[in-house]
């Protein structure tokens, strides 16, 4: 008996020593949060975050690399504690849910009537589905039942619906889904994603450049769920406010109902819907990935930069924005008007990117007050460049120098700046652009009584928004068509006279349009006091002259940063460019925001060290899934489309006030509802067709 | 060496501590719904019983016996055990940081695998010599991640099947065993 307890004794004691110098010899440092955060979590083990139990995973939230929320056994209340632990306001913490993205159900056309076991792995091995579309949700609602936490529900579409109050993103369901129309991603794994051919995209959401799930949002739309619809644009796209205004909507162009009926108005109900949130008064939080610890500094605080920091700044990244001008929003501010982009919202829009927690520095040129050197001394990973293009083309006539002759940018940034700018009594602009427009409308507004716009080809051929043109025309502008300029009258070192040449139109030129060729003694005298030349902006790339390490930079024939197409980097690798200073020159603001998500992609990759090429399978820009552009759809009633309404154009033109005016929840709603809410081959009908 | 080969066929499928010995349950229906998370745990097991089987032998043979306490033998192998894993646990975390993110979860679970300690008394039972005991624990170590993997194979076939409802989870991963154990019986003419 004493032998016994003596030897267990011993043995116990042998045991404890080596444990305990085990312990100390063994130690590996740990955060001492991974244990508090261990703490919180069930204790399950069971595998279900995707790492090898419980206190794995409390090490992956500690490290950033899972969210909160990662936990699947758990609850809410999970989330919560551990939220807390982790100093994280829950709101803001990320969480995975599920989304289905198979709009299809009971409308998807069927190959053959299936019977078999009540199971989609089992129906996708019958010739990949009963689904004449090969990646249509089968239906069967394998994941339904598979669901863990009974978040999913079949609907009377026979769809999944996905209970977000539920969803604890596991990914069960994505796992057990044999086509993928399940999916289970974090938002900044959404921020990553770039369209794919083997995506279930409309041909709006394949057409706009910043890629928005526009029949998702007009969904939410349909069924009132605003703040459902703006958080869906806000996905891809922080500028609704401005975009919902100014955009020239190339995603209507492609909107299938436009061959039976009008395009559905994508536009606008994008306007209304940010207009919603701008009335609520505060702006939709959106979720923000813990911090990671790395610096970007973006140049250029216009939409390009702007976008680029709000969605690195949602990727987790600390970013600075470095502007040489005292306000952001580059050339929605000092170009756009008011009468179309009013400052307050433009400010009111960008406050809510800032607020995510970016910094701003305003007042600071790169090139003159600070160097890639000095960036990188400061820490900063990666410098993103979005400088825009503010330098005007010549006309190439001589004598453009002469006074009342001057460029649009810098006619237009004196009214973003908020000093006088008179002109004379008569006006002339150059160029059929955006820009153009905004000249000509803006010189009426400051009391020009004839302005002229100047364009070398035909009213279709011009690049401005059509809006804008048939703006221009009820606001008494006359277009000079078919005219180029040629000579410019002085008198005094004083602009008095324009010379301008007729023009016809020849065979098309490369972009398409047809080149216009003068007709030889129709020149004209046309009297001015002012001209304004819009025919095309390229980027300042003074600096790249005075400083020393921005020389490898290369520039590329229409003088803008060359850059990767595909990533955006320059030929500096930590050094990134787009917006209207990449590539291919100036564009519209969709394709500037486009490109910045494009950029904070590359610009995460290249900090984590991963490839930043595209894998197979990318839908390219301008591209379309085959199969998805359709010659002729049936079963639509011809609606119309909603009317722009807009202040009258006798009166307005005294004003700055915003001329188009936003759609009334009534308008909204019933355009909304012309939305057949298309997928890659499938739509609504208005009218069953019996079958 | 003959013998040895007799004697990892019979511990790997004649005696399978799984099927015929019904040893170590607990993991089989509880880890078996997916094979990669099987397999992780066959791997475990293996590393640990082959550990353990060896020292809880010396500690027999060397102290019990020689001491004249053998009856403290369940109570001391235990004890064993739980320290063993325990100790393997931290040492692995500093010096193999991927086989222990590998095999991490698994080995808290395997303190209390009966089959563990099934098989460590068993070789002390019989009297095996140290090169016996080995070969008897990782054989009967292989035989038990071959039953759950085998199992964690159907289990995902069967995720897919047909199942009445009143049969489902549990119920018909018993079943399936009871079928299993059926079969691994047809070895037994064989040694
Ligand atoms: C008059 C006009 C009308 C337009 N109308 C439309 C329209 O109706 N619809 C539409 O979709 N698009 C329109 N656009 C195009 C749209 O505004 C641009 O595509 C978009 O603003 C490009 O964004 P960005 O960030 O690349 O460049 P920008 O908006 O030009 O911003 C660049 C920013 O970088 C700053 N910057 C430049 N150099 C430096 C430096 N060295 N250091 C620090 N900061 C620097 C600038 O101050 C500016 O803030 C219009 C453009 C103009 C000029």
């Amino acid at each position: 008996m004493v032998d016994a307890f003596v030897f267990l004794l011993i043995l116990g004691a042998i045991a404890a020593v080596i444990l305990g110098f085990s312990a100390i010899v063994f130690y590996v440092y740990e955060d001492p949060k991974i244990a508090e955060v261990e703490e919180c979590l069930p204790g399950a083990n069971c595998g279900g975050c995707g790492y090898a139990g419980c206190s794995a995973c409390a090490a992956a939230i500690v490290a950033g690399e899972a969210s909160p929320g990662s936990c699947v056994a758990g609850g809410p209340g999970v989330v919560q504690a551990v939220a807390a632990v982790m100093g994280m306001e829950v709101e803001a913490a990320e969480t995975k849910q599920a989304f289905l993205t198979c709009t299809g159900g009971i409308r998807a056309e069927t190959k053959y009537n299936y019977s078999g076991i009540r199971d989609c792995r089992a129906l996708s091995l019958l010739y990949r589905g009963d689904k004449k579309c090969e990646v249509a949700c089968l239906g069967q609602g394998t994941c339904v039942r598979n669901c863990l936490f009974n978040a999913l529900t079949m609907s009377e579409n026979n769809l999944p619906l996905v209970d977000l109050e539920l969803c604890t993103g596991c990914g069960t369901c994505e796992n057990v889904c044999p086509t993928g129309a399940i999916k289970v991603r974090r938002d900044s794994e959404k921020i990553m994603h770039f369209n794919r051919l083997d995506d279930r995209l409309a041909p709006c959401q394949q057409t706009c450049p910043a890629q928005i799930d526009i029949p998702r949002y007009i969904d939410h739309i349909k069924h009132g769920r605003y703040e459902e619809a703006v958080l869906t644009i806000k996905e891809r796209n922080p500028f609704l406010l401005s975009c919902g205004r100014v955009c020239p909507h190339p995603c209507e162009d492609a909107c299938r109902r436009a061959l039976a009926d009008d395009p559905v108005s994508i536009n606008q109900l994008k306007r209304f819907v940010a207009d919603y949130e701008m009335n609520t008064g505060k702006h939709l939080p959106v979720s923000v990935a813990p911090d990671n610890g790395h610096k970007v500094a973006v140049i250029g605080g216009g939409p390009g930069g702007l976008s680029c920091a709000y969605f690195l700044r949602r990727l987790g990244y600390s970013v600075t924005i470095f502007e040489m001008q005292p306000k952001l929003g580059g050339m929605l501010y000092y170009g756009i008007p008011e009468y179309r982009l009013p400052k307050k919202i433009l400010e009111w829009e960008i406050q809510g990117i800032l607020d995510l927690g970016i910094e701003a520095r305003v007042n600071i040129k790169f090139g003159l007050d600070f160097d890639l050197e000095s960036l990188v001394a400061a820490g900063y990973k990666a410098v993103f460049m979005a400088i825009g293009a503010w330098k005007y083309k010549s006309a190439g006539m001589e004598k453009e120098e002469v006074g009342g002759v001057e460029g649009a940018t810098i006619f237009l940034e004196r009214q973003g700046l908020g000093i006088p700018n008179p002109v004379g009594k008569k006006v002339g602009v150059i160029g059929g652009g955006n820009t153009a427009m905004d000249c000509l409308r803006t010189s009426l507004r400051l009391g020009a009584e004839k302005v002229f716009l100047i364009y070398r080809r035909s009213k279709t051929e011009m690049p401005a928004n059509p809006e804008e043109i048939e703006a221009c025309q009820d606001e008494g502008v006359e277009a000079i068509l078919l005219s180029a300029p040629g000579r410019i009258v002085e008198e005094n070192g004083k602009l008095t006279q324009l010379e301008y040449i007729k023009m016809e139109l020849g065979e098309p030129d490369e972009s398409g349009r047809r080149r216009p060729i003068p007709i030889k003694g129709s020149e004209t005298l046309l009297p001015l006091d002012n001209l304004i030349l819009a025919i095309g902006q390229y980027s300042d790339l003074s600096f790249m002259e005075t400083n020393r390490r921005v020389k490898d930079i290369e520039k590329t024939k229409w003088n803008s940063i060359a850059i990767d197409a595909d990533t955006n980097q320059t030929a500096i690798p930590y050094v990134f460019a787009g917006g209207d200073a990449g590539y291919g020159g100036p564009g519209i603001l969709v394709e500037a925001i486009g490109d910045a998500r494009k950029a904070a992609r590359s610009i995460h990759l290249f900090i984590t060290g991963e490839d930043m090429n595209f894998p197979e399978g990318r839908l390219k820009p301008k591209e379309h899934i085959p199969g998805t552009i359709f010659d002729s759809i049936s079963g639509i009633e011809k609606k119309g489309r909603i009317k722009l309404s807009q202040l009258d154009p006798k009166t307005r033109i005294h004003t700055m006030e915003e001329v188009d005016l936003t759609i009334t929840e009534e308008e909204a709603l019933k355009e909304a509802n012309r939305c057949m809410n298309c997928c890659l081959t499938c739509y609504d009908k208005d009218i069953k067709e019996a079958s | 060496m003959s013998d040895y080969l007799l004697m990892a066929v019979s511990a790997i499928f004649v005696n399978n501590i799984l099927l015929a010995q019904y040893l170590g349950n607990c993991p089989f229906v509880g880890v078996s719904k997916k094979m990669d998370t099987a397999a992780g745990m066959a791997g475990g097991v293996v590393f640990v019983l082959t550990l353990a089987g060896v020292i809880t032998w010396t500690i027999d043979f060397f102290l019990l016996r020689h001491f004249d306490l053998v009856y403290l033998r369940t109570i001391v192998f235990i004890l064993v055990i739980a320290a063993l894993v325990q100790f393997v646990e931290t040492f692995l975390k500093k010096m193999v940081p991927p086989l222990y993110k590998g095999l991490g979860i698994f080995l808290p679970l395997i303190t209390t695998n009966c089959a563990i300690f099934g098989v460590c008394i068993i070789n002390v039972r019989k009297d095996f010599n140290f090169m016996e005991t080995l070969v008897f624990s990782v054989t009967s170590a292989i035989g038990f991640g071959l039953a759950l993997v085998i199992m964690a194979g159907l289990r995902e076939r069967m995720a897919t099947a047909r199942i009445p409802k009143i049969m489902e989870g549990t119920a018909v991963t018993m079943i399936t065993a009871g079928f299993m154990a059926l079969s691994f019986f047809g070895f037994l003419g064989m040694a």
